[in-house]
């Protein structure tokens, strides 16, 4: 799994609340049997216009926004379906963390599985960053995930909380399912404890 | 010395842990893994990298619903990226030797509408499939959700998944459904009382005599949205209802098996005196047909009300989503929903697409037609309900009314197989969710349970069923 340990990047203001997984990437993109090239499907039906020019009013499309490796997104990120191709989606754009009030629980666990960091703040916090964002678009954030931090551009410091065990997979690029692997025996012993 | 009282879902949880170390997720064992054509590609494709093998073939059952069409199988399929999807589901379940209800199976259908339909589904399990309305199975007493594709590889390989435990949120529904006001109205009420986010972090346990009123379909119907109140599972204790529904199914143990399995089962619901970390109560009496009016689950409201007005709101994100919200439907705060014109009623999906929603569609149409420049599609959860309905003849009700009757699939609940809305369209839907563009890029939803779905058809507007029972 790629590693995550220090981002630095300008932010992308994104804060519609309880922004769904059909709109990170609409249903019709879903009938790939492979993850790479979604980045184009990325938050199509805002990103395109009706003839599939991109819509000049939407953030993404910004010249000051592109490149930019961090989304501050509105309450509830990730809503809906378990699509594993909305963080592939979001990664093959360039974005590595979104930073939000509340994410929902799906979409963080496969986002933490894809090296994309969600970052979960109070509400002040996050009133705090958005208006670095709006006053000084091209400023930079800096995250830290070893110090749970964030530097804002005046030198402040956020906190954000993530667990010990996410924390240190995202650190290393732990393989998931090579950690399970090893509990192989463990498992073969609960097997033979099934009633039939 | 007695063992602390527990909840359904903690008997549950502590019987599948394989490993727990300090500070880290569980190892979860999972007795049943559902795979669909959507989510499963790129699985299948890691586990080849690795050079892993499915662990548990025999715990395992694929089918194709999400992307498959809904006109007559004899048709080949037209959108080609769908054709080789679903080919590959079928090499993959070849390759790896997993049993696979495609096609051609008379017994396919919406995933969470077979399983169930096939036994395969029962209490105690742990569930999961690479699908969020995996909360369904949690009508039977069974722990299931909806995970992603690394994880759907995790459980190919392991047939374990890594979790955190999850709290407990208790939803008490009390009392009395009034006539027209069914399932789907509670979980619609459950959804704007709490909103959306509401059961993030949670795994609701639906209880209370109206619960245990319902049908198996009923509460099949509650559990599967879920998942809309943010909650990863729902789950009802298992009772004589659903063993009932059980008994004699394909795959549901039978003979000797059967009774050891009915005293395991009857040990499964919560101690009296279980503690939840939540908890809220419902007064079934006092519910409406519920109908959403914006553009996620938590923005219903009863089919009697006005649009809300954003302007009443005093958070400014939510203000903003709602008046957003309003933008996209094309509806004025204090319009009556009563009335809205519509050009689309969908029967159908995982929420709503069972022999018992059809029926109740089925009572409204009859002898009715459906309203001129509205189409209606009734679409059945599986081929196993297209049958039982034909049998009972309720195609023939639809058909004579002017509803299209389909081939089963998941079809416009996700709008991926062809069959979906026309930018500006509005549609009443049976199915769980009113995204944007979630029926079709433009498209309009209002979630409602299939009489006011049914109601509305015939309407050619928003109804309230109740003045037509
Ligand atoms: S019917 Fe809709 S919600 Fe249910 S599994 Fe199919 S696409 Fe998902």
């Amino acid at each position: 799994m790629a590693q995550f340990t220090t981002l630095t990047s300008r932010v992308i203001p994104l804060l519609r609340t309880n922004i769904d997984t059909d709109q990170i990437i609409p249903a019709r993109y879903l009938k790939v049997t492979d993850k790479a090239g979604l980045g184009d499907a990325l938050f199509a039906d805002w990103r395109y216009n009706a003839d599939g020019s991109p819509n000049p009013d939407f953030v993404l499309n910004q010249p000051q926004h592109r490149g930019a490796q961090i989304l501050l997104a509105g309450d509830n990120f990730g809503c809906g379906s378990s699509r594993e191709h909305a963080p592939w989606a979001l990664t093959a754009w360039g974005i590595r963390a979104v930073i939000t009030t509340d994410v929902a629980d799906i979409f963080r666990s496969n986002a933490l599985k894809n090296g994309l960091l969600p970052i979960v703040v109070s509400g002040a916090a996050h009133a705090k960053l958005l208006e670095f964002v709006e006053e000084l678009p091209q400023c930079e954030l800096q995250i830290d995930l070893a110090t749970q931090q964030m530097t804002l551009p005046d030198g402040s410091l956020v906190p954000f909380p993530i667990d010990d065990f996410s924390k240190t997979c995202l650190l290393q690029g732990v393989d998931q399912l090579g950690y399970i692997l090893n509990y192989s025996e463990r498992i073969t012993a609960y097997e033979a404890t099934l009633a039939g | 010395m007695t063992n602390p009282p527990q909840t359904l879902f903690e008997k549950i949880w502590e019987r599948h842990i394989v490993a727990q170390q300090p500070n880290s997720p569980a190892v979860l064992y999972i007795d049943l893994h559902l795979v669909h054509e959507v989510t499963s590609p790129q699985a299948f494709t890691g586990l080849r990298q690795r050079g892993l093998r499915v662990r548990r073939p025999d715990k395992t059952v694929a089918t194709m619903d999400h992307s498959i069409p809904t006109t007559p199988l004899s048709v080949p399929i037209a959108d080609a990226q769908a054709a080789a999807q679903l080919q590959m589901l079928a090499d993959n379940t070849k390759e790896f030797g997993i049993a696979l209800y495609g096609m051609d199976s008379p017994m396919r259908g919406i995933v969470h509408v077979i399983g169930p339909e096939l036994g395969l589904t029962q209490p105690g399990m742990t569930i999961v499939c690479g699908d969020s309305h995996t909360s369904t199975h949690g009508a039977f007493g069974a722990l299931a959700f909806g995970i992603g594709t690394s994880e759907v590889e995790h459980v190919l390989a392991s047939q374990c998944l890594l979790q955190t435990r999850p709290k407990t949120f208790a939803v008490r529904v009390e009392g009395r459904l009034g006539a027209g006001v069914s399932a789907k109205d509670i979980i619609l009420a459950l959804i704007a009382r709490i909103g959306i986010g509401g059961g993030g972090g949670h795994v609701f346990e639906y209880s209370g005599s109206a619960i245990r009123s319902l049908t198996m379909e009923e509460r099949m119907t509650i559990c599967n949205m879920s998942i809309e109140g943010g909650a990863r599972a729902g789950m009802i204790a298992p009772d004589d209802v659903t063993f009932e529904y059980l008994a004699g199914r394909q795959h549901a143990p039978q003979g000797a098996a059967w009774e050891r399995a009915l005293q395991r089962w009857r040990a499964l619901p919560s101690d009296a005196a279980a503690q939840f970390d939540k908890s809220i109560t419902i007064a079934a009496d006092e519910l409406e047909p519920m109908v959403t009016y914006g553009t996620n689950p938590g923005m219903g409201v009863p089919v009697t009300s006005r649009i809300p007005d954003p302007a009443q709101i005093s958070n400014a994100a939510a203000r903003a989503s709602m008046e957003q919200a309003l933008e996209y439907m094309g509806l004025q705060p204090g319009q009556a929903l009563l009335g809205q014109p519509i050009d689309v009623v969908f029967v159908g999906s995982c929420t709503n697409g069972r022999i018992s929603d059809l029926r109740l569609a089925a009572q409204v149409m009859r002898g009715r037609r459906v309203a001129g420049g509205v189409r209606m599609l009734v679409v059945p959860g599986s081929q196993e309900v297209k049958r039982q309905a034909e049998q009972e003849g309720l195609d023939r009700i639809f058909r004579e009314s002017g509803a299209e009757w389909r081939e089963a699939g998941c079809s416009m609940c996700i709008a991926m197989n062809g069959d979906q809305l026309r930018p500006g369209q509005r549609a009443v839907s049976t199915s769980n969710r009113n995204f944007e563009g979630r029926q079709g890029k433009g498209g309009r939803t209002f979630l409602a349970s299939p009489l006011t779905a049914a109601a509305s058809a015939v309407s050619g507007h928003i109804a309230d069923v109740r003045t037509l029972l």
